[in-house]
């Protein structure tokens, strides 16, 4: 259980690991997360979204960039190789049904959790324009499999090196002055989600974003995932992950995702440390 | 640098043994003399002394570490009694008639006969009554309230005119256990196979007690556990200075050889419905003991800013995940600075001496009662005291309030007098107009109790809850659905470990009944 079947390295840093896991496999729904660790006794446990799942093989797919210290040794983790812990699926599944359009940003690796969002939502017959976003087309995850499914795909990268020059947030705004869109979903770092609900505001088309928060557990009862949304506290893991992203308080958001920024950034050091030191 | 502090804490240990040996043999306690005179006698006449001679043993004190020593450590902070020290303090019990300990024991253990077993140093049958009854006494022992049980209808006590005087019944329980695990470890029979299987929900105390009685009974049993560790909140939540996780695991240990298998990792509501485990995986029988798991928060303005974490994640975070091994645990946390603890029972005295521990410059416990309602044991009030917490009794935070970055700096808190008793008896806090003052605060840690977590019964068609989430049960611990069962905080709301097996005890009698006609 918890074996690493299969490992690919999307571009710089992205990789994507399939994971032997049949129950988790054949129970997930879009939208879901599992919570990993990687070592059972000193390891830290982190969410991922479920970024694929194949119910036939039992195997749960991530998509992840190798930012932190977990996330760096999971990078050096190879088929063959067993996860300390894997629980889920958690967090509810995406209410999905035919909004009629729908708009679908996805920026940086948070286009991994949306991928299976969209087919959902296409399998419900919405009408799919889906805008990505990313630093430069290297970083550009998922394009062919969602190019076959989106009715429009619109592709931005900070550099310019692929599609228009600009944020996600500029087609966002053209979409929805045109289209006046049914729903939008928005999948990616914090702050783009935060504009992205901006943006959408102005234009009264609601929108759907997906947190991911610090979590312990997962399972409710730690409460260090809450999250400000209107005037109400709520869990990600229980109430989450997706919320109305015109109540959600971005910038309480964003400084508890860096409540541990100084220790977190010190632990990933020293793991880079040590991967340069074992390249050496 | 390289010496861990497990490594540390283990010399610390070592040394403190030493000096307590030095201690019994230099004398058992102040009045070592008369002490050994009553220990030969008892030797001599095989435990047979007259009442007075009883009553005037003194009560034998429990070894503990220097609090400006364990303030800044993870090891026990009771060092656990003698042999010398435990038989001296079972025969101090006198066999009263009417037994007013048995009735104040939730699980009614036979007190007078262990204690008597005991005195005569037949330590082996001692335990084997005790566990007749209580399976986790090495758990119990610790944790129990025995002040507001068995203790507190001690007759001795009643006599000496002291509860603080009465027969010390749980050090002794907990001698006794220690002793059996490092002298004789027993694993208790199992019947023979019946093929029946029951899957257990969680692996606190109330579950673990249901696997053993079940199994006991040779029915198959599996333990489901969401984290990646048992014990529940004996391993999440009660810090290892009050509940070494040697000893919890070692309690699980003899499950799995009595056959009971643990599946962690998996949690049922979401990795598999519970009515799946009944209608497709072939389980006959359900129990329900997740526990309480969803915390409270206070509702106030600022509480998410960083810096605010419940008492579960803040426990969760030294325990569980081992975050007091600063060096080699990836999970952080913030460890200086002052940090205050809101509420006043078991769970924020654990929270506030864990913030000591961690490094702390302050631990401050705001309670908005008078010590005298605290929830807290006694015991554990005392020991906070003594290392060094500041307590603040009938104030309350209202406010949290942050710097620019969203982090905690400072809190708004009242004053409170006491008014008209409420509807749990105590008198009401009743708020001080005017009586507003900030206090400077880096880390707040709310212990105002548990919600029940609602993931299991929303998932559960059928399955009925109170208003307040809990899991609603008839006599003998059935909840609405046929062949599901529920006991511990996830029907009571929160209580304390021996009445979750208490209960847990009537479910399993309940679920082996259920195969007894079948």
């Amino acid at each position: 259980m918890c074996r690493i079947v299969k490992k690919q390295k999307i571009s710089e840093g992205i990789f994507r690991l399939d994971i032997k896991s049949p129950l988790i496999a054949s129970e997930r729904a879009p939208g879901q997360f599992v919570i990993i660790s990687v070592d059972d006794h000193y390891g830290e446990r982190i969410p991922l979204t479920i970024a694929d799942a194949d119910a036939e093989k039992g195997t749960v797919s991530i998509i992840f960039q190798a930012v932190g210290k977990t996330t760096c040794m999971l990078a050096k983790m190879n088929p063959g190789d067993k996860l300390a812990c894997m629980l889920g699926p958690l967090g509810n599944p995406t209410h999905i049904e035919n909004f009629g359009h729908t708009v679908c940003v996805g920026g940086g690796i948070g286009i991994a959790p949306l991928y299976p969002i969209i087919q959902a939502l296409k399998k419900a017959g919405n009408t799919l324009t889906v805008i990505l976003g990313a630093r430069t087309s290297e970083l550009l995850i998922l394009k062919d499999e969602i190019e076959a499914i989106a009715d429009k795909l619109i592709i931005c990268t900070d550099d310019g090196s692929e599609g228009r020059k600009a944020l996600v947030t500029e087609p966002l705004k053209e979409v929805c002055e045109s289209d006046h869109p049914d729903m939008c979903v928005a999948i990616g770092p914090p702050v783009m989600m935060k504009f992205c609900a901006d943006a959408t505001k102005p234009y009264d088309v609601p929108i759907i974003v997906s947190l991911n928060s610090i979590m312990i557990d997962g399972t409710g009862m730690c409460g260090g995932c809450r999250v400000t949304v209107g005037d109400e506290t709520k869990f990600v893991c229980v109430d989450g992950p997706e919320f109305d992203g015109h109540k959600v308080d971005f910038k309480n958001l964003i400084a508890r995702l860096n409540s541990f920024k100084r220790q977190e950034y010190h632990s990933s050091l020293e793991c880079r440390l040590q991967s340069v030191k074992d390249k050496g | 640098m390289q010496t861990s502090i497990g490594k540390r804490q283990g010399i610390i240990k070592i040394l403190l043994k030493e000096l307590i040996m030095d201690n019994l043999e230099s004398g058992l306690n102040n009045d070592s003399e008369k002490c050994t005179e009553i220990l030969e006698k008892i030797k001599a006449s095989n435990n047979d002394l007259n009442r007075k001679e009883r009553l005037s043993i003194p009560l034998q004190k429990m070894p503990e570490q220097q609090p400006e020593i364990r303030a800044r450590n993870f090891n026990e902070v009771t060092l656990g009694y003698s042999p010398e020290k435990a038989v001296l303090e079972s025969a101090r019990c006198i066999s009263c008639p009417g037994k007013p300990c048995v009735q104040a024991c939730p699980v009614g253990i036979d007190i007078p006969a262990f204690l008597t077993a005991a005195a005569a140093g037949d330590f082996k049958k001692g335990i084997s009554i005790i566990k007749k009854d209580n399976l986790l006494p090495a758990v119990c022992g610790r944790v129990c309230p025995q002040e507001i049980q068995c203790q507190s209808k001690c007759t001795v006590g009643k006599i000496l005119g002291d509860v603080d005087e009465s027969v010390s019944i749980g050090r002794i329980e907990r001698f006794l256990a220690d002793w059996e695990r490092e002298n004789c470890p027993e694993v208790p029979d199992v019947k023979e196979n019946t093929g029946h299987k029951v899957a257990v929900v969680g692996s606190g105390p109330a579950s673990l007690v249901v696997a053993a009685d079940v199994r006991r009974e040779g029915h198959d049993v599996t333990v489901f556990e969401a984290l990646h560790k048992t014990g529940g909140v004996m391993t999440y939540g009660i810090p290892e200075f009050r509940l070494p996780k040697e000893i919890v695991f070692n309690e699980i240990d003899i499950l799995k050889k009595m056959g009971v298998e643990f599946v962690t990792n998996f949690f049922v509501g979401r990795t598999r419905q519970l009515l799946d485990l009944l209608n497709e995986d072939g389980y006959d029988a359900v129990f329900i003991g997740e526990g309480a798991g969803l915390p409270r928060f206070m509702n106030i303005p600022g509480e998410n800013l960083v810096g605010v974490f419940s008492a579960n994640e803040y426990l969760t975070r030294v325990n569980l995940m081992r975050a007091f091994e600063q060096n080699r645990a990836d999970t952080p946390i913030i460890s200086n600075g002052i940090a205050v603890v809101v509420g006043g029972g078991n769970v924020a005295m654990d929270a506030a001496r864990t913030a000591l521990r961690m490094g702390a410059d302050e631990v401050h416990v705001v309670y908005r009662r008078s010590e005298d309602e605290m929830p807290a044991r006694k015991e554990e009030i005392h020991h906070a005291k003594e290392e060094g917490v500041i307590f603040h009794y009938l104030q309350n935070v209202i406010r949290c309030i942050g710097d620019e970055n969203e982090c905690l700096t400072e809190l708004e808190c009242v004053c409170y007098e006491l008014g008209e008793p409420d509807s749990s008896g105590r008198p009401r806090p009743v708020e001080k107009e005017g009586s507003n003052f900030t206090m400077k605060a880096g880390v707040m840690i709310v212990a105002i109790g548990n919600h029940s977590n609602p993931i299991l019964a929303r998932s559960t068609p059928g399955l009925k809850c109170s208003d307040r989430g809990n899991i609603l049960v008839d006599e003998n611990m059935k909840t609405s659905l046929d062949r599901v069962y529920a006991a511990g905080d996830t029907v009571s709301g929160s209580a304390t470990v021996i009445l979750a097996m208490g209960d847990g005890r009537k479910a399993a009698a309940s679920i082996n009944r259920l195969f007894e006609n079948s």
